[in-house]
């Protein structure tokens, strides 16, 4: 372990309050509704194939993939579909929802509910990858791109990396890392049907080394099956970032504005790796996750609760005794990226890795000064890029430098706002910036 | 000595004599082609380089003048200059004066501190676009002004500013040259340019496409295409529930009685807009 890999530009070492890194992953139990977005994921949204008053099973089909860019959405629970109806997503924006109201659990005849592991990869490719296409894979470290989409490699293309990514680098999510400490040979199981799919044998599991149990327990697995490594990353953030990892484990970088694919890389989430585990061994659609409910420890207990889709927000606050009167944001993901979430009532989707509760007082943003020109951001900054430089065109309105400074490549990771010492908001004018350059195509 | 003197002027008349042959070489095989009419009409524009003609700036402007034909030209005009200067530019060319509708800004929101209050708290950059893309807006209204006043900064000729009773940015008829950038920045595409007729406006200041009882529970002024409108006048279109009053439309003739009869005053009828400097 002496060898711990990481990226060459910028980062930073943050206080990583991983409060419930160690605690069991607890059912969260069934709501009395649940709300199912049919867009939890980049693209068209999906075409809702029920109506009001059909009754469902678990793992049921309710809306199917629309285009190649989309995924299927499956019921979470089983009961009536009561409504089609708009509701309010993180963001405040309305979003079409199924509603469904619950009964006891009941599961498609299909789904496998064993807790056995099942181990025998099936030999054809297609069936494989008919299956993640069935189950409305997408990538559930936070951008949901569709899966079945990363797992076909396009012509005159090859790759020669499958990356795992377990590495959780923002602060207070763990629910990457107690899927590791828990299902450590489901997920190497995934990676070696991933393996399969791609036509490699070079999966490599990467994991921060601020989660040794989890790094000695896969790699206890690993031994077992071939083409399936581990690589142990330095515990820095933006750690987790798809380029960040390619370049820290391969040495590789990807393109300004290309994809992984062109370095020859696939990064899959743990979480995605356990789902495609699911999908294709036990003929389990996407319809829970992983979700860490942490924060502020007087606010609430911290805790990893296996969720229903389309959960609302509130009702799992409740199973972590949440004090909800004292909060001052809710955060959808962790406190760098994650966004600030409008209405309590907001559904989990496949996307959300946590919930993030902060009191008032440490919520409120401090009061933006001048920038002192101490080239800090540009010092922190994973991509290579002059934020500042960013920030002061676009406070002129100045846009044509824009996409010179390469904008386009912000990963929003946020490192710059959180060491300006003048306050200034740097990741929202690169947001700002990025929507500029967008326009200007 | 004289040697010297004489080597001396050689010297430094050989340098001069080979530097001009090739200053005019240079100047020969790199001259740019002036076209005469282009700079005299570039003279006359208001060098406000605003892009409102849609050219990058004056210049350019000058430059699709001077190119074009009589029926070319017609579609080209200088919303800043406006009548005085297009008369000119006409004149150079010797090309009728185009025509054109006298038109200002208006915004397309009336969702004022008091008619839609403020829900959420937003901290982030105090910037519309940013806004847009974090959240829905304070008042919870998906299509609504943010009041952030992007297109305030914007505006090269100060005719927008924030009215801070009502916290809506407003315009001043009298300033707006219809350039177009308020329009161009704003997120929600609420600010448009529409005709003055007889130095009257008529238009529906809400851009929500919500359901009536949603867009009202955030905002008393909201469009709630109770179709009021569209049985007053017929050329009135009432879509994704939200009336739009077209630009054929007269003021002059249903003006009152659209403002009248609408439930919820979000159609807004402006009978003395002012203008000293016209198209017409």
């Amino acid at each position: 372990m002496c060898n711990k890999k990481t990226f060459p530009l910028g980062g930073l070492h943050l206080n990583k309050q991983k409060i419930s890194a160690l605690s069991p992953i607890q059912d969260a139990g069934i709501p009395p509704l649940v709300y199912i977005p049919v867009k939890q994921h980049i693209g068209t949204p999906a075409q809702i194939i029920v109506a009001p008053g059909d009754k469902v099973k678990i793992g049921t089909l309710l809306a199917k993939a629309n285009g190649a860019l989309s995924a299927n959405i499956h019921a979470s629970v089983a009961g009536e579909v009561k409504k089609i109806e708009e509701i309010q997503g993180e963001k405040g924006y309305f979003e079409q929802v199924i509603t469904i109201q619950t009964s006891a659990d009941e599961y498609e005849a299909e789904i496998d509910t064993s807790p056995d592991i099942n181990s025998n990869i099936p030999q054809d490719v297609e069936e494989i990858r008919q299956k993640i296409t069935a189950a409305g894979l997408v990538g559930m470290g936070g951008a949901g791109f569709p899966t079945p989409i990363k797992t076909t490699i396009p012509e005159n293309k090859s790759v020669q990396y499958l990356i795992i990514n377990g590495i959780e680098c923002e602060p207070y999510l763990t629910a990457d890392g107690a899927l590791m400490l828990e299902k450590p040979e489901q997920i190497v199981i995934g990676a070696k049907l991933l393996n399969k799919v791609l036509g490699i044998q070079n999966a490599i599991i990467a994991i921060d080394e601020n989660k040794p149990q989890a790094i000695a327990k896969i790699t206890q697995v690993t031994k077992r099956y071939v083409g399936v490594n581990v690589a142990v990353c330095k515990s820095k953030y933006p750690q987790g970032g798809e380029k960040q990892l390619i370049t820290a484990i391969t040495g590789r970088e990807v393109p300004a504005g290309k994809l992984p694919i062109d370095a020859g890389c696939v990064v899959q989430n743990v979480a995605t790796t356990y789902a495609v585990y699911e999908a294709v061994m036990k003929n389990k659609p996407l319809y829970e996750r992983i979700v860490t409910v942490s924060g502020d420890p007087s606010l609430t207990t911290a805790g990893n609760y296996l969720t229903r889709i389309g959960t609302p927000a509130e009702y799992l606050l409740d199973k972590a005794h949440t004090n909800k009167s004292q909060i001052g944001k809710l955060l959808f993901g962790g406190p760098m990226m994650g966004v600030s979430a409008v209405s309590l009532q907001a559904p989990i989707t496949k996307k959300t890795g946590g919930l993030v509760v902060i009191d008032t007082a440490s919520s409120l943003r401090q009061d933006e000064t001048c920038c002192i020109r101490c080239g800090k951001c540009a010092e922190v900054c994973p991509m290579g890029l002059m934020p500042f430089a960013i920030a002061s065109n676009l406070r002129r309105n100045n846009t044509a430098p824009l996409k010179a400074l390469h904008v386009a490549d912000c990963i929003e990771c946020g490192a710059c706002s959180y060491i300006c010492p003048a306050k200034v908001p740097l990741v929202d004018y690169c947001k700002l910036g990025k929507y500029e350059v967008n326009k200007q195509k | 000595m004289t040697d010297t003197f004489w080597l001396n002027i050689l010297i430094v008349g050989g340098i001069a004599l080979c530097a001009a042959i090739m200053l005019y070489i240079t100047a020969k095989k790199f001259s740019i082609q002036t076209d005469a009419k282009e700079s005299q009409i570039d003279e006359v524009l208001p060098q406000a380089n605003c892009g409102g003609c849609g050219f990058i700036g004056c210049k350019d402007f000058a430059k699709a003048c001077a190119q074009s034909t009589a029926k070319s030209f017609s579609a080209l005009y200088c919303p800043v200059g406006a009548a005085e200067v297009m008369q000119k530019v006409a004149d150079i060319l010797g090309y009728s004066t185009p025509k054109r509708k006298d038109t200002c800004a208006v915004l397309r929101c009336n969702g004022t501190c008091q008619a839609a209050p403020k829900k959420i708290e937003y901290d982030g950059l105090k910037n519309c676009r940013v806004a847009n893309l974090t959240m829905i807006g304070e008042a919870e209204c998906p299509d609504g002004c943010l009041r952030f006043g992007d297109c305030v900064k914007v505006c090269q000729f100060g005719a927008l500013s924030i009215n801070p009773q009502t916290g809506l940015p407003t315009v001043d008829a009298n300033k707006c040259t219809s350039c177009g950038a308020c329009a161009n920045i704003c997120p929600r595409h609420l600010l448009e340019i529409r005709p003055i007729d007889h130095n009257q406006q008529i238009f529906v200041a809400c851009n929500n496409k919500q359901k009536g009882a949603l867009a009202r529970k955030n905002c008393q002024n909201a469009c709630i295409a109770c179709k009021k409108c569209a049985s007053i006048c017929a050329a009135i279109k009432v879509e994704q529930n939200l009336a739009y009053i077209p630009t054929t439309v007269s003021p002059q003739e249903f003006g009152t009685k659209l403002q009248e009869n609408c439930p919820t005053g979000a159609i807004i009828y402006k009978s003395q807009v002012k203008r000293e400097k016209t198209n017409v």
